[in-house]
Parts: structure tokens; C-alpha cells; sequence
């Protein structure tokens, strides 16, 4: 059979030898194998002070976006909750009242907007059916509590603030790639949809 | 005995027996660190610099968790496991020359709590002893796992107790004494007993590794079969003590090898550079707690290098390898002895 | 100060060895057994035999006691399942019980009149004294014992093996 590695060896119960058999070689022999890891390169990232570089697409805790007035861009239109493969988005709509122009975009929105974050499988389905561009993945981490119930995100933890310099920034996630992959929902579905099919 | 005598012993009393208490606290600590080093990784490292007050996170840790005593336990006896084990493992020190002797003012003071003429066996009445601490605990939380921990203690104590004994009646036959101060003062310079006997040293500390428990023979608390062993049903400081003790056994049999085969406070060299008596007990003792150390580094490198026995390859090793060859051993000496007329 | 520790020994070695007879539960049995002979070694330790105390610590409270708590608690003999033994059975041991009475007083009275004569040297029971009695003077018996033991040890073996096929 062809050896799949180089340092595969073969197994065989063959009588050991007597230096075999006193096992003081082999384990002198282990013992400086974990000696010379002592020495050699840790792995371990202290995490909190030192993070591990992440890719720019990485899918993290959703955002619900304002638009540049500070308008919440979410019409409650339901497409994400229906792309979810994992259920994990509930919203109630209704119907902008007059003098709320300011608050939100579209005469429609949703007045709860709930994501359970330990259903969501983070595949971004629901901000690729976005058809307003409201609802973005960013590189933040979903942290972690003791209570299940606080892990259901309400409005207040997904919308983003109104203020300019507090805005979740998600151009680094938009690369030239998403972008134009967005401009084609139609293709959405067609998972032959790569980016060679793009140019 | 004067009342100097008696306050001098009682202050080195505490002495040794608050350095046994912290060695063993940062035993713990250099454990997790040389296994994480051994792994590649970093190890505790939250607690002060470079984690370094983790032991007393740790210790904190155990005091405040709640003490659970199970309903069905025999209650005196699980209250009365980990005190002989921790007791037992303090009483150990005592016997242990930390050094030659201080003179202050012209008066001798021996760096070594009691020479008693019979220290080996004094050492090994304690340690066979030791083990009621994990049987009594053991029986008395009513669990099977305990149980069998306790069994598995108890057998591979006295079998392993032997090939320990046989090993230490050669080096006795070659020494003539059963103080331990007379050996260490024997091996003065290079005259370490592993020299002469580097097989029963390789014998005493396979033993060595078995009486304390230690990885490859931890079978009394083996987690992958037996849950925690002796100790599942302990929490809290109950169980901190049977951890401790482990701690200081391992402490005193570095100092044990270190003492009878590794040249005790002996420091090759040293006469020629420094003459003073004082500086010589405090380098050698200095130097004698680096042996220490070096030992219970290769306690915790063998035990994250090498994998468990199982329970009849221990005992096949206890009784059909190492005791015959502590008796050959035994025989050997003998007969070197007697061909180099060191006997008639 | 060593007649009051002589005194406080012998009263843990008596105290212990009624508990060991009066005890239900089998371990504590052994335990306190344990106890009295950490005692008697204390009486050997005053006698200036320390590496007789030392030996019989490790023998006896170090090695054969370990292996009767093992034994118990391997057979976990509680006290719920406790055999309810036959009178003539009870009866039975209450007179053997009295007869070792008996001998051992009868021993006692005349260890009584026996003069200690001029034994007492302090260093007797020291290693290289003990040694010296012991490979010179009664070799034959030490050598005896010792033939003794291979023998029960032989035969524990020839026990412990499975049924060789004849």
C-alpha cells in the first residue's frame, strides 16, 4: 500500500528486543522529545492583549445599519428571517407614523427585531437577502454570559448608534468580491455562482 | 537539652516545615507551568507576573468552594483521610539533613532537625504509613472509584515498597549506617553514591516515583478510569490536602534521592574557594536545594512525557523485575564487597 | 517525664485493643489495631530499641495491616450483613477466649519471679547489637524462620495459581 505520509511506519508486534524490553532507552529517548519542546516556540496568543489576525470577510455579530441621516434602513421586509437556514430571526412590522421620517427610512420597519444568537449558524444569508443593505455581519464577537435568554438581541443591541463616529464600520467586510456579488441577488441561489463567473 | 537547644529546634521545626509547605505550593504551580512548557504552551500566567501568585489563587480557590461531606460517607473517617495523608507527608522532613552545621559563637547548630540513628527506616515507617491516609479516605466516601483508588494505592504501596527497601540495603551494606546524616556526610566532594551505585539509584527512584504516586504509576487516581480515585468524592480543602500532601511527598523524595545517592549538601570544588564554615553550610544547603529541584523537575518532565502503566503491567513490574533485581543487586554488592575485602 | 509517657502508651495500647474486640465495624477493627501498635512501638522507642519500633511500624502497621484493611475492604464486610453466629459457636470462643486467659496469666505469674538479672544494657536494642545477637548467637533460628516463610511463600503461590493440569 502506498504510504500516505513520509512518517507513516508500518505496525508490527514482533518480540522486542532485550534493549527494547528494559524500555530506559525509548524513554530517555521520549523524555528529550519533551525536553526539546520545552524550549522551542509557545503557541499559545494571550488573547485578550494579543488577538489572532482574522480574515477581512470573517461573519461575526450582525448590525442593523442607519443610513446617513440616521435613519434605520430596515424596512421588515422578513426576506432575512426567510433566507435563515437556523430560524434564528423574529420581527414585528409596522407602519412609520408621521413625523418619524427621521427614525426610519421606509414607510414600513420593524418594531422588534430579535436574532437568537445561539441558534444563528453566522452563514450570512440574511445580509446577502437584504434588499436594503440594512442587516451586515461584522468582525465582532458574539461574547458569552451565563443566562440563555440574554443571548436573544433585541434592536437595542443590533441597531447601531446614531451618532457619526460610533457607526459600525463594515467596509472592511464590502471587498470589491461581496460588493459585486450583492449587486446580483438574482444569482443568490446558484451555488456554480463563483467569482470566475463574475468577469 | 537546654532551653537554647529547644528554641533552636523548634525554629528550624518551622522552618522545614514551612519550606516543605512551600515548595510544594509552587510545585504546583511549576507543575502546570513545565507541562504547559512541555506542550508548547504558556501556562498560568493571569495571576502577578508570570502567574506567579497562582498557588495562592489556588489556595484561596479551595477555601472558599463548598465542602461537600456525602450523607452516606463514614464522616469521621473522610474527615480523617486527608489529615494522615497531609501528616504523614509533613513528618517526613524531620530526619532530612538540610546541611552540615552553623557555629555561631562556638556553639554548633546542625542544620537537620533530629539525627536519628535509624533515619532510613524512620523515613520508611513514615512513607508506609502514608498510605492509611488514602485507604481510610478512600473507604469512607463510600464509592466504588475511591474504593478501588484506595485499593490500587495499597497494593502498589507495598509492592513497590519492597524493591525500594531491597535497593536501600545495598546502599546501606556499602555506607555501614542507618543515619542519614552519616551517608550525606560521606559522599563528601565527588564520592556520590550514584557513582558506586547507579543501579540501585535507578532502582530507589523507579520506587520513588511509585510511593509518591506519581505519573507512570498514578494509577490510584487514575481519571480515565477511575474518576478522581481516592479522592472523587473530596472537595474543598479536604481534597486541597490530599493534593498538598502529594506535593510534599514528592518534595521529600527529591530530597531523599538527592540526600542517599546525589551527594546531600556536598558541593564538589567548594573547599578550595571558601573556607569559612558558615558560608560552606549555607552554599551547601543552597546547592542541596538545587538538587531538590532538579528532581522534582524530572518528576513532572517524566510524568507529561510518559504514559500510564496499566494496573498488571505495574505489578508485573513491582514483583517479577524490580524486586529480583534488588536482589541480585543486594547479592552484587555483596560479593564486590567482599572481593575488595571491605568484608571478611 | 518517661514513666508518665510510659504510662499514657500503655493506656492508647489497652484502650485500643478493647476497641479492636469491641468494635462492630471490621475497619475500624483494624484501625484501631493500628493505633495500638503505633503504641507498642512507643514502648519499644522507650526501651531504647528504636530499630525494633522502626521495624515493627513498617512491618506490622506499615505492610500487614495495610493488607488486612485491603482485604476487608475488598470483601466489605458492613455490619448489616453481619452472619448471625450459633450459640454453641459463641460458646465455643468464650471458652477458648478464657483458656488463653488463663495461659497467659499462668505465663505472666512466672515471668513475675523470674529475676530481670543484669540484662539491662541501655544500647541492647541497638542495630549493630541486634545485628551481632542475632547472625551469631541464633543464626540457626533466624536461618529457620526465614526457611518458614519461603515456605508459606511457596505455597501462598502454588494457591494463588490457577489449577495446573496434572
Amino acid at each position: 500500500m502506498q504510504a500516505l505520509t513520509k512518517r507513516s511506519k508500518v505496525v508490527s508486534n514482533k518480540r522486542m528486543s532485550f534493549m527494547e524490553k528494559i524500555y530506559l532507552p525509548a524513554i530517555i529517548k521520549g523524555m528529550m522529545i519533551t525536553l526539546s519542546h520545552f524550549f522551542k516556540k509557545k503557541v499559545t496568543v494571550n488573547y485578550p492583549e494579543v488577538k489572532r489576525p482574522i480574515a477581512p470577510v470573517y461573519r461575526g455579530q450582525h448590525v442593523l445599519k442607519r443610513d446617513e441621516n440616521g435613519a434605520e434602513r430596515c424596512t421588515a421586509c422578513g426576506l432575512c428571517a426567510v433566507a435563515c437556514p437556523a430560524e434564528a430571526i423574529t420581527m414585528v412590522a409596522e407602519e412609520r407614523k408621521a413625523g418619524e421620517e427621521g427614525l426610519y427610512r421606509e414607510e414600513k420597519y420593524a418594531s422588534t427585531y430579535e436574532i437568537n444568537m445561539l441558534r444563528c449558524i453566522f452563514c450570512g444569508l440574511c445580509e446577502e437577502a437584504c434588499p436594503k443593505e440594512a442587516i451586515f455581519l461584522t468582525d465582532r464577537i458574539v461574547p458569552s454570559t451565563f443566562e440563555r435568554h440574554e443571548f436573544v438581541y433585541g434592536k437595542d443591541k443590533l441597531v447601531e448608534p446614531t451618532a457619526k463616529d460610533e457607526r459600525v464600520d463594515i467596509t472592511e467586510r464590502q471587498n470589491v468580491d461581496t460588493v459585486e456579488f450583492k449587486k446580483h441577488k438574482e444569482y443568490a441561489h446558484n451555488i456554480l455562482y463563483t467569482k470566475n463567473t463574475l468577469k | 537539652m537546654e532551653w537554647g537547644d529547644i528554641i533552636y529546634k523548634s525554629i528550624l521545626v518551622v522552618c522545614v516545615f514551612s519550606v516543605s509547605l512551600l515548595v510544594a505550593m509552587y510545585s504546583t504551580y511549576a507543575e502546570r507551568k513545565i507541562a504547559a512548557f512541555l506542550q508548547d504552551r504558556l501556562g498560568p500566567n493571569r495571576a502577578g507576573p508570570f502567574g506567579i501568585l497562582q498557588p495562592v489563587a489556588d489556595g484561596v480557590k479551595m477555601f472558599m468552594k463548598e465542602e461537600i461531606i456525602p450523607d452516606v460517607s463514614n464522616k469521621a473517617l473522610f474527615i480523617i483521610g486527608p489529615s494522615v495523608a497531609m501528616f504523614t507527608a509533613c513528618m517526613t522532613g524531620v530526619v532530612i539533613p538540610w546541611g552540615t552545621e552553623l557555629v555561631i559563637g562556638g556553639k554548633h547548630y546542625p542544620l537537620q532537625v533530629t539525627d536519628v540513628n535509624i533515619g532510613i527506616l524512620y523515613l520508611f515507617g513514615v512513607v508506609s504509613i502514608g498510605v492509611y491516609g488514602i485507604m481510610i479516605g478512600g473507604w469512607a466516601s463510600n464509592n466504588k472509584y475511591s474504593l478501588l483508588g484506595a485499593i490500587r494505592a495499597s497494593s502498589q504501596m507495598i509492592s513497590y515498597e519492597l524493591a525500594m527497601g531491597l535497593s536501600i540495603v545495598a546502599l546501606i551494606m556499602m555506607t555501614g549506617t542507618l543515619s542519614v546524616r552519616e551517608i550525606a556526610a560521606q559522599q563528601v566532594g565527588w564520592h556520590w553514591n550514584v557513582l558506586y551505585q547507579p543501579f540501585g539509584c535507578l532502582l530507589f527512584m523507579i520506587c520513588a516515583f511509585a510511593e509518591t504516586n506519581r505519573a507512570p504509576f498514578d494509577l490510584p487516581e487514575c481519571e480515565t478510569e477511575l474518576v478522581g480515585g481516592y479522592h472523587t468524592e473530596y472537595s474543598s480543602m479536604k481534597l486541597g490536602f490530599y493534593l498538598f500532601a502529594e506535593y510534599i511527598n514528592m518534595f521529600i523524595s527529591s530530597a531523599v534521592i538527592a540526600t542517599l545517592y546525589f551527594g546531600g549538601y556536598n558541593m564538589p570544588f567548594i573547599g578550595r574557594w571558601v573556607h569559612d564554615p558558615n558560608w560552606m553550610a549555607i552554599l551547601g544547603t543552597v546547592f542541596f536545594f538545587c538538587k531538590i529541584f532538579f528532581f522534582i523537575f524530572l518528576f513532572m518532565w517524566v510524568r507529561w512525557t510518559l504514559p500510564r502503566f496499566r494496573y498488571d503491567q505495574l505489578m508485573n513490574l513491582g514483583w517479577k523485575i524490580l524486586i529480583p533485581l534488588a536482589l541480585l543487586h543486594v547479592a552484587a554488592t555483596g560479593v564486590v564487597m567482599w572481593l575488595t575485602g571491605q568484608i571478611h | 517525664m518517661t514513666v508518665y509517657l510510659f504510662y499514657l502508651l500503655s493506656f492508647i495500647a489497652i484502650l485500643s485493643a478493647l476497641m479492636v474486640v469491641f468494635s462492630r465495624n471490621p475497619v475500624y477493627s483494624v484501625l484501631y489495631l493500628i493505633v495500638t501498635f503505633f503504641a507498642i512501638a512507643g514502648h519499644y522507642v522507650l526501651l531504647n530499641a528504636q530499630f525494633l519500633a522502626a521495624v515493627h511500624v513498617i512491618v506490622y502497621a506499615g505492610a500487614i495491616m495495610v493488607l488486612f484493611l485491603y482485604v476487608i475492604m475488598m470483601l466489605n464486610l458492613n455490619t448489616y450483613n453481619e452472619m448471625q453466629k450459633a450459640n454453641w459457636l459463641r460458646f465455643g470462643a468464650v471458652v477458648s477466649g478464657c483458656l488463653l486467659m488463663v495461659v497467659l496469666v499462668g505465663s505472666l505469674k512466672g515471668a513475675e519471679t523470674m529475676q530481670p538479672g543484669a540484662v539491662h544494657d541501655a544500647n541492647i536494642g541497638l542495630v549493630s547489637n541486634l545485628g551481632n545477637v542475632l547472625f551469631k548467637e541464633f543464626l540457626l533460628p533466624f536461618e529457620v524462620s526465614s526457611l518458614l516463610f519461603l515456605a508459606a511463600m511457596t505455597g501462598a503461590v502454588m494457591l494463588g495459581k490457577k489449577s495446573i493440569r496434572s
